[in-house]
């Protein structure tokens, strides 16, 4: 199963860094990632794996979003499936 | 991997467009509940609610999280009451305290199911239920209770629809000093679908299985964003984009039945196709039918947005999944819609045009405000107005308006949370209708073929 980690706000430094740990510490497997910088504004979204997960799906999402509100970034972890049946037929 | 461009539509769609899934109801049979001794039924609704509603709340919190989608409302409905009070015989509100009880234990936010289908006639219970209606809402904090008084099929029962007038006026009353909350929670319906998972008018029809996982969508904002696209396109356009959208929606409520379904070990039964707005700004309906070019909800033209707008919402959200079924379309609840609020405020929005919506809509009158001086027959020929349109139409129609006792046209009712609030609205009542309301009877099933 995947889960999709998107992170959204004002570019600072070690953004990607913060989070690929965050999710090393909870056994998620980053497979892939994508992001761009638009005018100061960040956006990366990233695929992971959550088979391995270490602790539940929602102790990843509330660690993670903690994370974001630190950072000072809007961060969501949402299970790859939603994504799929919204936008495939 | 997903395309970049639909993850950051979803994420937008639920941020800032108000996405979300508004209900997962249980529909739970009480048939095997029935006893003779009412107490001793009691003790088994509760039973039996509580027993297979128990991991309800929890698995919608979980998918919640899973998913990153809002799921705002966890509901029951259940078997029709009159159908237990039928086989107890006594005053079926042991009935109503009994479901508030179990509903409070499990934590949803709403159960329905304290109705009787007697669109036909009256049988063992039913008119003892109508007749309790009144003490059972105001009694209760989470009972919604509604009444089917007529069907294509069978016409329309003027005897039940003289009761149910004057039974929303009693509730009002009896629930004055909340705001008359009562009448809120009460429906009177024509055509009740079996399998609604929303509210006021859910219940566990008689033709479903033991138990039965329902969803209900939501996504006005959604579907006015997409319409704020395209300012200048033509309405072949707007249908397929509100299509579109329509599908996107839906398959997210697919995809929550499916899931809630399997952790639940409950089969899943339909999707409700139906944009339902709230009071929060950007989840109106009626802000849609502004956005495809009415200055104000209500003027000349609403009627016909609101048929295209119903139409392709059903057209896009069928394809999108393998059942669907309750009520299926646009709600225009004017207390729970920003847009509805703000033009029946100016005026703009009257009940006569809101009558005329209803043709073509999913639900009916809801969530109207009218004067707390409003008599039980003029109530009553509402009910019937409204059941006429939708048993010539085939359709579904219902009434919910709310005697705002003590307050006239211009003051404004209050019930906070999804209910809203909104204006006590101006009705055509200065004539009479008692005595065609008195005369009782049934109006007699509509010729189903010769079409005009």
């Amino acid at each position: 199963m995947k889960a999709v980690i998107t992170v959204i706000g004002r570019d600072t430094v070690g953004i990607l860094a913060k989070v690929s740990s965050a999710c090393a510490e909870k056994g998620a497997n980053i497979i892939d990632v994508t992001q761009s910088v638009m005018r100061d504004m960040f956006t990366m979204i990233m695929l992971v794996d959550i088979d391995g997960l270490t602790s539940d799906f929602s102790d990843l999402s509330s660690s993670l979003e903690a994370l974001g509100e630190e950072i000072g970034m809007k961060v969501h972890v949402m299970h790859e499936d939603i994504f799929n049946s919204m936008h495939r037929i | 991997m997903i395309n970049t461009k639909d993850i950051l539509e979803t994420i937008n769609m639920i941020d800032n467009e108000n996405l979300d899934i508004r209900t997962i109801t249980m529909g739970i049979s009480l048939l095997s509940c029935a006893d003779s001794d009412a107490k001793r039924a009691a003790e088994k609704v509760y039973d039996k609610i509580t027993r297979s509603a128990e991991g309800l709340v929890a698995a919608g919190e979980r998918i919640e999280r899973t998913y990153g989608i809002p799921i705002i409302n966890k509901r029951i409905s259940v078997t029709p009451v009159s159908m237990l009070a039928a086989a107890s015989g006594g005053d079926p509100t042991v009935y109503a305290r009994t479901m508030d009880r179990a509903a409070k234990e499990l934590g949803v936010n709403f159960i329905g199911g304290y109705s009787a289908l007697v669109h036909k006639g009256f049988s063992a219970g039913d008119r003892e239920l109508i007749a309790s209606i009144p003490e059972a809402l105001s009694e209760t904090e989470f009972v919604c209770s509604s009444v089917n008084i007529g069907s294509t099929k069978s016409g329309i029962n003027m005897d039940a629809v003289a009761l149910m007038g004057e039974a929303v006026v009693r509730t009002a009353r009896l629930t004055a000093d909340r705001s008359c909350i009562g009448a809120a929670k009460l429906v009177v319906f024509m055509n009740a679908p079996e399998d609604n998972p929303f509210m006021a008018g859910a219940f566990h029809g008689p033709g479903e299985p033991d138990l039965v996982l329902n969803v209900g969508v939501s996504g006005p904002g959604v579907v006015r964003a997409a319409v704020a696209k395209h300012p200048d396109a033509d309405l072949s356009v707007i249908a397929d984009v509100i299509k579109k959208t329509a599908f996107k929606i839906t398959r997210m409520g697919q995809l929550v039945g499916t899931v809630a379904s399997d952790m639940l070990g409950v089969p899943f039964g339909i999707v409700d196709l139906s944009l339902a707005p709230t009071p929060a700004v950007g989840d109106s309906v009626a802000h849609i039918l502004e956005e495809m070019g009415l200055e104000t909800c209500g003027v000349p033209g609403t009627t016909a947005a609101l048929a295209l707008l119903n139409d392709a919402v059903k057209k896009g959200g069928v394809m999108a999944s393998s059942h669907v079924g309750g009520l299926s379309g646009a709600f225009i609840p004017v207390s729970e819609d920003a847009g509805m609020i703000d033009a029946a405020r100016d005026g703009t929005l009257t009940v006569e045009k809101l009558e005329a919506m209803t043709a073509v809509c999913s639900v009916g009158l809801d969530m109207i405000i009218i004067p707390g001086d409003t008599t039980a027959e003029t109530v009553s020929a509402i009910i019937a107005d409204e059941a006429a349109i939708g048993m010539v139409n085939s359709k579904t129609t219902a009434v919910r308006v709310i005697p705002a006792i003590g307050k006239n046209v211009g003051d404004e009712l209050e019930f906070g949370g999804l209910l809203g609030s909104g204006p006590v609205m101006k009705l055509n009542d200065a004539k009479s209708s008692a005595r065609f309301v008195r005369r009782g009877g049934r109006i007699p099933a509509p010729l189903q073929s010769l079409k005009n």
